[in-house]
């Protein structure tokens, strides 16, 4: 995704010469399509990120659109007062870009773990969250909304080859997208853990349990109106997501059912404990966390026998 | 009437008065006693400052110019100076001024964004060096000759974030950055020699490649010539450490910790009118 927004971000800056890229030392082997073509428009603040946000605030108070850039945690918890004080409070579009959302920096260790942005960010009335769940989603998502008003977190993964099947891109502001239609559960999948979702689904199918698969890519502010039709139709979510399990998706889902009365179970899979020090590749920690593909399955296997067991009691 | 036409009508009837530190300091007691908040001596520190800046400095031909001067009230505290200012130079009435730390107001304690004149919205300190230093550079790289100052407070150089900023300007040469530090030597608990000492505070600036200035920072003349004086195209960026008295022009106040925090009472009032001259 982060090559698929520095393409994008470069085509777009050819048309207005509002953007502006900052980043904080990182993107290397992927910011260079921009550095290149508008070097007087790209600054490598060094390693210091709550200054990066608070000199994007300056630069859009006089009308620029900057986008800043880093890894998740650096680009968002880092300077999360910055970014409240600044953009937010303010109202100035200022773009906070966080790549490798979840545990996708795997080895590197719980330092460069991602699983509480969406959750400290969405809190924010005044930011929106996009949080695109593959490269050509991402392309999508950045045309569609890079000239808003107000501030945006775009929580992006690394990955540029992995295509959710059937999403085709879409992306639609305060929507959520159907990729698969099915009729006894619901799983909502937010961001580039996407494509595990679906492919449970798929296992699912063989299983005899028929899944309809939805992606939210558009967390903040909340599409309750679109969220909410799709939940009134199923008496069971999966809420899958490389997240803590409060404040991400699961959260938002309980949040809409609890406000619209809906009848419908949350199940968050979702991650519920602090590192505990053992690094790893992401299969590995998406297994140890309960949010791999198999864990999903399994998950819906066992709701889907108990309601059985519930109808039958 | 709500506070947007409140604003429009101080627009309209416009005074007159210059932007003395003597009216400010008025203002500064008349109005924190009038709302029964503190910070006082922190905006008495600052009064001479202010005034120079919004007296004889800033360009600012309306609040609303894009290719206006920038200031940051990086030590947010002190926002009742800058109130004093913005009503001295005729851009809030009486009427609005009277409305500090009212209910609905938008002239809090500290500056929020949606008051006009207000470039940037502080009160956390460590900040708004940073909002200085986008500003500038959005300044330069519009091609505007435009400048950018920032009032810091002594111990706000206590935050981390401050000299990620002071690094970053120095590295671009922002000479259109503007940089005044309130040295009064004074936080909220205690001297700052005694919290965080920042000794040798000028060699500290120009190691990190700052052209650094120190200057008594109730000289308004000497204030208005070293800042009129500065290359704000070339060079490096620009710091006064301007020597203050925490609470000046109340002798009771002057070097005292208690009135970082502290409301007036009726008595202090009458005895800081008396100081200050003020008729009310």
């Amino acid at each position: 995704m982060r090559g698929a927004f520095a393409r994008t971000l470069t085509e777009l800056a050819e048309k207005s010469p509002r953007i502006f890229l900052l980043t904080g030392d990182l993107g290397y082997m992927a910011l260079e399509p921009f550095a290149d073509k508008f070097p007087d428009r790209f600054i490598n603040v060094g390693v210091a990120e709550q200054n990066m946000v608070g000199i994007a605030t300056g630069l859009a108070e006089a009308g620029y659109i900057p986008f800043v850039y880093s890894i998740v945690t650096f680009a968002t918890l880092r300077p999360y007062e910055f970014i409240r004080n600044g953009p937010v409070i303010h109202r100035l579009p200022v773009r906070i870009v966080g790549v490798g959302g979840g545990v996708e920096y795997g080895h590197n260790g719980a330092s460069h773990y991602g699983l509480e942005d969406v959750g400290v960010l969405r809190v924010q009335p005044g930011l929106t969250v996009v949080a695109p769940a593959d490269h050509e989603q991402t392309r999508t998502a950045l045309v569609k909304t890079w000239d808003m008003d107000g501030p945006i977190y775009y929580r992006l993964g690394k990955d540029d080859k992995v295509t959710v099947p059937g999403l085709n891109g879409r992306f639609e502001f305060g929507r959520a997208e159907l990729i698969k239609e099915g009729s006894d559960l619901l799983i909502a999948s937010m961001g580039g853990i996407t494509p595990e979702a679906f492919a449970a689904a798929e296992t699912l199918e063989s299983e005899g349990v028929s899944c309809s698969v939805l992606v939210v890519s558009s967390l903040n502010p909340c599409p309750t109106d679109d969220l909410a039709r799709h939940l009134a139709r199923f008496r069971t979510v999966l809420a899958v997501e490389a997240h803590y399990a409060v404040g991400g998706l699961g959260s938002l889902l309980s949040e809409v059912i609890a406000e619209r009365a809906l009848n419908c179970r949350v199940i968050r899979q979702a991650v519920r404990t602090t590192p505990d020090g053992r690094t790893g590749s992401q299969a590995y920690l998406y297994a140890k966390n309960g949010i791999s593909r198999q864990a999903i399955v399994d998950a819906a296997l066992s709701s889907t026998r108990e309601r059985k067991a519930a109808a039958l009691a | 009437m709500n506070s947007s036409s409140i604003l429009q009508t101080g627009a309209a009837v416009a005074s007159q008065c210059a932007v003395s530190p003597e009216r400010v300091r008025q203002i500064i007691i008349e109005q924190s006693k009038r709302a029964g908040v503190g910070h006082i001596g922190s905006a008495l520190s600052v009064a001479d400052i202010i005034a120079a800046l919004y007296g004889h400095v800033l360009r600012i031909p309306s609040t609303r110019d894009p290719q206006r001067d920038r200031f940051v009230l990086s030590k947010g505290h002190a926002a009742l100076a800058l109130y004093a200012a913005f009503h001295l130079k005729g851009w809030i009435s009486q009427e609005v001024l009277d409305t500090f730390c009212d209910d609905g107001s938008l002239l809090g304690v500290h500056p929020e964004h949606g008051l006009s004149g207000v470039d940037f919205a502080t009160g956390s300190l460590g900040q708004g060096l940073s909002f200085g230093v986008g500003s500038a550079l959005a300044a330069r790289r519009q091609g505007s000759s435009r400048r950018v100052f920032v009032l810091l407070s002594d111990a706000e150089l206590n935050e981390g974030a401050v000299w990620e900023a002071v690094m970053f300007a120095a590295h671009h040469k922002l000479a259109n950055l503007v940089a005044i530090v309130d040295w009064n030597g004074q936080q909220a608990f205690g001297y700052t020699r005694n919290v965080i000492d920042q000794s040798r505070i000028t060699e500290r600036w120009t190691s990190f490649g700052w052209d650094a200035h120190n200057l008594d920072g109730h000289n308004v003349p000497k204030l208005v010539n070293l800042i009129n004086g500065f290359n704000t195209v070339n060079g490096a960026p620009h710091v006064i450490i301007a020597h203050t008295t925490f609470g000046k022009g109340v002798s009771f106040m002057e070097r005292q910790i208690k009135w970082h925090y502290s409301p007036m009472s009726d008595d202090d009032y009458i005895a800081a009118k008396r100081e200050v001259g003020t008729t009310l």
